[in-house]
């Protein structure tokens, strides 16, 4: 693996030798995890860095979120909608589309640059070819475990997120819309279905999954000193981003029949 | 025994090595000498297969290394030590980890058995009581012999040194090509050594080489290096600037 990657250089041939060393990685990834349970230490430790670490920033970002689409759904509801579908209409918002993209978006910022400058810098230093020449596979012992973490914790802190999402609408809601927490709750019930929870989270793995992957598939291929780290870094951050989105699309349209 | 023939590689349109024929024996040291980028590392990478070529084969044992099975290319490796060019200790591991590491994940060697062995090998290089510390907080030269226990710490039978004494104190330097000699004496290792330090090549070499423009240019013991006539040998060897050899 000595060449550099852009996966987002859309020329017509760097793009399919890009998504070709993608596919294979992801391939050899699924693969590797037949060592899931022998290396559940590094699993564990990967899901305390992208889950647990990442607690504070979702709530901070998910409070907020929350709050302005209570506001934003009040003013839009204006002289048309009663405000007792407030509840209804911010908690399908916050399970279905909120939560699951606001989080893997700030999830991509943290988690996604984390991973692609740590394993970038590991490449340029050499210590990837260190760790083959002492036969260790770096998929199985740098991005399976990446990879696994991401999946788990996505939907984890997405659950999270929708949690407090909901209580920073209601807050909002009570204190500066004037609607009662009864009022707001019932709505919220009214329209609540497990099935768009589920829905959401179902999103969140699969986001979980392209953060991960787009973190470890551009630190591999980092080339360069320090300013490569940087370039992989970034384009680490911008793919997944780019490729939420679209995921988001494409779930949507299977998961929500109109 | 390592064979490697007509070995070629380029990246993009620079071409790095064009056509290398070399034999080691068994137990020999061979020292690789050449000016920075000539190639040296890009060399020792193709005996573990960590590049492919483009062309040539690495055959060690009879095996051509880049038609290994990958469970074989596996084994092989753990019969390899390899120091690299800067160490390339893992910075989010202890020294100690460092050199345990093959043992562990590899070797599947028992917890107690990986912290003896990394003792022992710090011990050897002279760094005891900093297993505990992390990379970043030690200097380069001792990276360089942390680098070196790492490398000896599985008695691999094919050594693979990158520059080890390179940016090293001259006193560092003769101890780290004291321990060299001894581990290649005393285990009877097959080992390449790539240097510009000729100092550190004239301690450690049975047989020196010399890269130049991707082919071997000299290949002899140090007494013959010594007495040589080749234009761009004795320039190498004497350090001077003027000569056959240009600094782009
Ligand atoms: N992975 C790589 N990709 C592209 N070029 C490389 C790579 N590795 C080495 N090179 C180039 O090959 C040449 C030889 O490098 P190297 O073997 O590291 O030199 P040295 O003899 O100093 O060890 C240099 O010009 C270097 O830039
Ligand atoms: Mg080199």
């Amino acid at each position: 693996m000595d060449e550099h990657s852009p996966v987002f250089d859309l020329r017509p041939t760097t793009l399919i030798s890009g998504l070709g060393r993608l596919s294979l990685m992801l391939g050899r990834t699924l693969l590797a995890f037949r060592y899931f349970f022998s290396s559940l230490h590094l699993v564990v430790n990967q899901m305390y860095h992208i889950g647990v670490k990442s607690i504070w920033l979702i709530m901070i970002t998910s409070v907020f979120t929350g709050g302005v689409s209570a506001w934003q759904a009040a003013y839009q509801f204006k002289n048309y909608v009663p405000i007792r579908y407030l509840g209804g209409a911010v908690g399908k918002a916050v399970l279905i589309e909120l939560a699951p993209v606001l989080t893997a978006l700030v999830i991509a910022g943290r988690v996604g640059a984390g991973i692609a400058a740590e394993i970038g810098s590991m490449k340029v230093t050499e210590q990837i070819d260190a760790m083959e020449s002492m036969s260790v596979d770096p998929i199985r012992y740098l991005v399976m475990p990446r990879f696994a973490a991401g999946i788990i914790m996505l939907p984890i802190i997405t659950a999270l997120a929708d949690f407090i999402a909901i209580f920073g609408a209601l807050l909002v809601a009570v204190s500066l819309i004037g609607v009662e927490t009864e009022t707001f709750m019932n709505g919220f019930k009214q329209l609540f279905t497990l099935s768009d929870f589920f829905s959401g989270l179902i999103k969140a793995t699969a986001f979980g999954a392209i953060i991960s992957m787009m973190g470890c598939y551009h630190g591999f291929f980092t080339s360069g000193g320090a300013q490569g780290v940087g370039a992989s870094t970034t384009r680490a951050v911008v793919s997944s981003a780019v490729m939420v989105l679209i995921a988001d699309y494409i779930m949507a349209t299977l998961l929500f029949r109109i | 025994m390592i064979k490697v023939e007509n070995l070629k590689k380029s990246f993009g349109r620079l071409e790095v090595l064009t056509g290398i024929d070399l034999e080691i024996q068994k137990g020999e040291s061979v020292v690789v000498i050449g000016q920075s980028g000539c190639g040296k590392s890009v060399l020792l990478k193709h005996i573990i297969a960590l590049l492919r070529p483009d062309e040539g084969s690495v055959v060690v044992d009879g095996q051509n290394v880049f038609e290994l099975k990958h469970v074989d290319l596996m084994d092989f490796r753990k019969r390899v030590g390899v120091l690299f060019q800067f160490g390339a200790l893992f910075d989010s591991m202890t020294v100690a980890e460092n050199i345990g590491f093959c043992l562990k994940e590899s070797l599947h060697m028992k917890p107690q058995q990986v912290k003896q062995i990394a003792e022992e090998k710090l011990a050897l290089v002279g760094m005891k009581d900093v297993g505990h510390k992390m990379p970043s907080e030690i200097s380069g030269g001792m990276k360089k012999r942390v680098a070196l226990a790492r490398a000896i710490a599985t008695e691999p039978d094919i050594i693979l040194y990158d520059e080890p004494t390179t940016g090293l104190d001259p006193i560092s330097a003769d101890m780290i090509n004291e321990l060299i000699v001894d581990v290649n004496k005393k285990l009877g290792v097959t080992s390449i050594a790539v240097t510009h330090d000729m100092a550190s090549a004239y301690k450690i070499a049975d047989r020196i080489i010399m890269l130049y423009e991707g082919k071997i240019v000299w290949d002899g013991t140090p007494d013959q290096i010594r007495q040589t006539d080749n234009a761009i040998v004795k320039q190498f060897i004497t350090g001077s600037s003027t000569g056959p050899i240009t600094v782009h």
